[in-house]
């Protein structure tokens, strides 16, 4: 009985955070006419008028209405228009309605603006970045977990307190920084100044540090040497955290926004989601090429997190525990 | 006898060293500098010592966009708080399809906020939008909403029938302050604004319920065991354990929450406007206000710079709050 409640108000929740996704879906399917005459409930029912002559049935758009009577443009199957201005009886009009699908849009709105170029851009800034934030931290991760050296408590609160710095407080200057640099509108602007990231050295340097010690001394007794150690013993053992990194990683990258709106340009280098951005200026009044760009664009994301979303949701769940 | 220098640990910290200094010390020490100086994007300019900080001072639209953020967190983080313990909740209680409703809460937070702020835009639209939809299938009137500058507060008030502008009019007369100043404070955040505090939620409330779902399963199940041998309700039961044991997570996700908070950006910047910022600037909060003055018309990357510090105070402020307070709470 408990427990039956519990499921209820779960559901009804759990459709609330669903249904914009729902109708994203739904709306990218329909034709904008019937968006723009106000069809703009989930089904993408399409609402249209025929007319019957000598047993044919032709569909029709009606221009004026006079009277009884309705001055019509009439259409063959592939919708061109064979006779104008035609009067018939209003009465002869027959309002349809039929399920259509409509996933031309999603051509047309790939080919609008070469979304094409911009997932290939996304795909490369967010894979480089993933891969420099794995080697970056677990060289890091791995001298501050294992080794004894000079200063490296203040360096390591160092680099923690400097993620605590949000984004937009360091955004200008590094506008300033990147442009002195040149780097302004090119790759080097998305990917060098992320392929370090201190919450990643965090993570790993919690998992190194659970690496008994007996290990490393067999190791040593082996003749491994620091970097051998680390690539054939530790990274081996901390598999599972290095994917969570790269998870997060790769997640935070693809999503990034404000960053690659400020530091490109070019539509050569342009981002998924800047290009999103700039889509949904262009075409505003397009709501149903604005769906499919926008199925398509969180599409990635939403199937990497289908494969792993045990992994993906406890990785999540770990950046609240402090460790 | 003396060990030689190792070089060898330094090596290994290097390259996220170089990374860290260079594009995070370095332009954060650069914003300070910058801060006092009237720098545009053509290059720098000249000294101006605190001439950035005085004009902010004097600026109402940096007034109207801290009260819209501050509008902002204190609607959200509350409200995101409590949906997200009651689901959390929810979810431990049940065994099946667990799994399932986790994923559909997180789906949100895993998905862009430019392509989800897109969908919402349309969502609340005039003319084409789902919410207007169905409230006039239900026989209410379609509402402005994102298009909307109206207070809530207003909108509530008059629509019980009272003349809130006629009131707010004679309150700025009686007390000497601007009518518009006034309006903002006591009308409550626009609907346009109403609509980003709702995505805001939404987006958030998957992630502060994961949070919350592993905080519940730390808690150890004697102490409910015990709490039933002594008779004590569910309700009693939350208030007496749940929400004392839980109060590290709440105080987290209370944090973390308002930090995130204050740093909103691409809701507004794709959902509100054209202009961006909403009807009436009722939807600009600080990041989008400094974002316009840095890279906007004006360009004035030394005033943005000044706002950012100003950002960076608040939410340092926050977390030295937090480090200081979290010995308190922790069990």
């Amino acid at each position: 009985m408990k427990k039956s409640i519990s499921y209820i108000i779960l559901s009804v929740c759990g459709l609330l955070m669903v249904i914009p996704f729902i109708w994203m879906i739904t709306t990218s399917v329909k034709s904008q006419l019937e968006v723009n005459k106000g069809n703009v409930g989930f089904l993408p029912i399409e609402h249209y008028s025929t007319y019957e002559e000598a047993g044919k049935v032709y569909r029709i758009t009606s221009v004026k209405v006079d009277g009884d009577s309705t001055f019509i443009h009439i259409f063959d199957e592939n919708m061109n228009r064979i006779r104008s201005y035609e009067k018939v009886a209003t009465s002869d009009i027959i309002e349809k309605k039929q399920v259509k699908l409509h996933f031309e849009n999603y051509k047309e709105a790939f080919t609008k603006v070469p979304f094409k170029r911009y997932f290939i851009n996304t795909l490369f800034v967010s894979s480089s970045v993933v891969f420099g934030v794995l080697i970056t931290g677990s060289l890091a991760a791995y001298a501050f977990a294992i080794m004894r050296f000079k200063g490296r408590d203040f360096i390591f609160y160092l680099f923690i307190s400097m993620m605590m710095v949000p984004q937009p407080v360091y955004l200008i200057p590094s506008y300033v920084l990147l442009n002195h640099l040149g780097w302004i509108d090119t790759y080097n602007a998305l990917i060098i100044p992320w392929i370090a990231n201190i919450f990643t050295i965090f993570l790993l340097r919690q998992q190194f540090k659970t690496i008994p010690d007996e290990l490393f001394d067999a190791a040593r007794i082996d003749g491994c040497g620091r970097f051998r150690t680390l690539w054939k013993l530790v990274l081996p053992l901390s598999k599972s955290v290095i994917v969570t990194a790269a998870i997060f990683g790769f997640i935070g990258s693809w999503n990034s926004f404000m960053w690659p709106l400020v530091m490109t340009d070019s539509p050569a280098i342009r981002v998924l989601q800047v290009g999103l951005s700039y889509f949904s200026q262009e075409a505003s009044a397009q709501t149903s090429l604005l769906m499919a760009a926008s199925t398509f664009s969180i599409l990635p994301l939403v199937i990497l997190f289908l494969f792993a979303q045990k992994q993906i949701i406890a990785s999540f769940a770990s950046s609240g525990l402090k460790g | 006898m003396k060990k030689k220098f190792d070089f060898g640990p330094y090596l290994y910290i290097l390259p996220a060293a170089i990374i860290v200094i260079v594009f995070r010390l370095i332009p954060i020490i650069l914003s300070f500098i910058v801060s006092f100086y009237d720098w545009t994007i053509t290059g720098p300019g000249k000294f101006i010592g605190f001439e950035n900080y005085i004009m902010m001072f004097h600026d109402g639209e940096f007034w109207q966009s801290m009260l819209n953020t501050f509008y902002l967190v204190i609607f959200v983080v509350p409200i995101s708080l409590v949906l997200s313990l009651v689901f959390a909740n929810f979810l431990n209680g049940i065994e099946k399809l667990k799994s399932l409703y986790r994923s559909i809460y997180f789906i949100p937070t895993v998905t862009s906020m430019v392509a989800i702020s897109i969908v919402w835009k349309i969502i609340f639209n005039q003319q084409t939008g789902l919410v207007n939809f169905f409230l006039t299938k239900i026989g209410f009137d379609p509402m402005g909403w994102l298009a909307e500058s109206r207070g809530i507060i207003d909108i509530f008030l008059s629509s019980l029938g009272m003349n809130f502008s006629g009131f707010i009019q004679n309150l700025s007369g009686g007390i000497g302050m601007n009518y518009n100043t006034l309006y903002l404070l006591l009308g409550g955040p626009s609907l346009a604004l109403f609509c980003i505090i709702i995505v805001t939620i939404w987006k958030g409330l998957g992630y502060n319920t994961i949070i919350y779902l592993a905080g519940l399963q730390n808690i150890p199940k004697v102490y409910y065991e015990a709490a039933d041998i002594d008779g004590a309700g569910k309700i009693r039961q939350f208030f007496k354990i749940t929400w004392q044991l839980i109060s590290p997570t709440t105080f987290y996700v209370l944090m973390m929450t308002t930090i995130v908070t204050f740093q909103v950006f691409s809701q507004i910047y794709l959902m509100t406007g054209p202009p961006v910022g909403g009807p009436l600037g009722t939807t600009k909060v600080i990041v989008y206000f400094l974002f316009d003055k840095g890279f906007g018309e004006s360009n004035n990357l030394s005033y943005a710079s000044a706002i950012a510090l100003v950002l960076f105070g608040i939410i340092l402020t926050l977390t030295l709050l937090q480090k200081r307070l979290e010995k308190k709470v922790h069990y």
